[in-house]
């Protein structure tokens, strides 16, 4: 019987060098995809959420997995597993991963929406309440347009996903 | 052993006609790309497109794990007639061509997004509670992504036949007056539809179609439009096969790249 090779923490900070392929400020940590590391042996499986089920950048994340987990020098196979439930929320987001999407310029998803559905955002840049909303579709399925009228920069905000009743 | 088999056959029906209904509502929703109303509403639209196309995806992939064909063979390489998705979705989005001289009518387009849209969610609050898991699961990924498509057509909706702008509300009506006759094929269940719903695989069609009749109302009311719901299926159920000549052509287009190099990965 071989002893434990890999420790899941060696695997857990190696993923921490995988960004989002347009935000290289987070990790696919921070933004809450990673459900599940498990090893066996020399091998790695990466149990994954998809944000967005449409996101194009699904394959290109998990590409990139696969090649940050084989830089450890025992790390034999890597299967990087998308799991249909439970579904990604945009709670899952750490306070690192809010830090460094305000750090792009995307407003993180707000805690939670008030009970009329609404929402609400402050500017990354001046923190201003004062911003409108131009649109809920932004360039990427996961993130809305808005304006800020305080300090006069449009940004995008992380489109909040909860569950509803 | 012969109920196993019947069962099985359910679920396969049920995932085409939800993988079929989205991949072509999708696929109609990118043909206004650039041809959107406004720069804001062709970010809008592309991006409910690119979500539904991922909707079909999954959908093409629960099929894939049961051995139906991978979910590449199955969204481009079925003819027409094996397709599942009903006959209104697969209507084109008006005269003309993508590519050359698109009549596109915005207001058919806004009908049949909302209409759609909201018969898409009662689906995906029914199939929260399938017995079958793995679609239940999904259900609940989708329902979460909906709730945005279903807010966006239905301002639309609201905005343009309540604006008491002549053309526009003439408009609107004139596209549910095309888009009603064929709409129960979204509501149809398909030769299987018992089994269906004897296995607890979803709510039955009366009850899905009553659910849609109680949503769509009260917006009517609100815009002060009256309707009588005349809801047909006047081409046809496309669940079992019967399609139009839109829908050959549409296929023909989107697969022209997949069927120049089937052994290609991309
Ligand atoms: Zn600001």
């Amino acid at each position: 019987m071989s002893t434990v090779l890999i420790n899941a923490d060696e695997i857990y900070k190696l993923l921490e060098d995988v960004k989002d392929p347009e935000i290289d400020t987070v990790s696919i940590l921070d933004l809450g995809m990673v459900e599940d590391v498990t090893v066996t042996g020399p091998d790695v499986t990466v149990q994954m959420l998809p944000t967005f089920l449409g996101c194009p950048a699904l394959s290109i994340i998990q590409k990139n997995v696969e090649r940050a987990l084989k830089q450890h020098p025992i790390v034999r196979n890597v299967s990087v597993e998308f799991l249909r439930a439970p579904s990604w929320t945009s709670d899952r987001i750490t306070e690192k991963g809010k830090a460094g999407l305000k750090a792009f310029g995307i407003s993180p998803p707000p805690k939670q929406m008030k009970k009329d559905g609404s929402w609400h955002i402050d500017c990354p840049y001046c923190e201003s309440t004062f911003v409108t909303m131009e649109n809920i579709f932004g360039p990427t399925a996961c993130r809305s347009i808005l304006y800020c009228k305080a300090c006069k920069n449009p940004f995008e905000a992380m489109k909040p996903m909860i569950k509803m009743i | 052993m012969e109920n196993e088999s019947l069962k099985n056959l359910a679920i396969k029906e049920l995932l085409l006609q939800l993988a079929d209904d989205d991949f072509i509502h999708a696929y109609r929703g990118s043909e206004w790309l650039g041809l959107a109303p406004h720069i804001e509403e062709d970010v809008a639209s592309s991006s409910i497109a690119q979500d539904t196309m991922g909707h079909a995806v999954i959908y093409y992939k629960l099929l894939e794990e049961i051995g139906e064909g991978t979910a590449d063979w199955l969204a481009h390489d079925r003819q027409a007639h094996e397709r599942r998705n009903a006959i209104i979705l697969e209507a084109a989005n008006g005269p003309g061509h993508y590519m050359k001289d698109p009549d596109y009518d915005w207001a058919f387009a806004v009908v049949r997004n909302y209409f759609y849209t909201q018969a898409k969610a009662i689906r995906i609050q029914s199939l929260q509670s399938s017995s079958y898991a793995p679609l239940a699961e999904v259900a609940q990924k989708v329902q979460m992504e909906l709730y945005y498509h279903l807010m966006h057509w239905k301002v639309w909706f609201v905005q343009l036949l309540g604006s008491g702008h002549k053309e526009a509300v003439s408009r609107m009506k004139t596209a549910i007056e095309k888009t009603l006759p064929d709409f129960a094929g979204i509501f149809s269940l398909g030769q299987f539809g018992e089994e269906m719903v004897e296995q607890g695989l979803i709510e039955g069609e009366a009850a899905i179609q009553k659910k849609w009749i109680d949503a769509v109302t009260p917006i009517f009311e609100s815009v002060g439009v009256a309707t009588t719901f005349e809801i047909g299926m006047e081409k046809g159920d496309g669940r079992n096969g019967v399609h139009t000549e839109d829908l050959k052509t549409a296929l023909d287009t989107l697969s022209e790249v997949y069927a120049s190099d089937k052994a290609a990965s991309w």
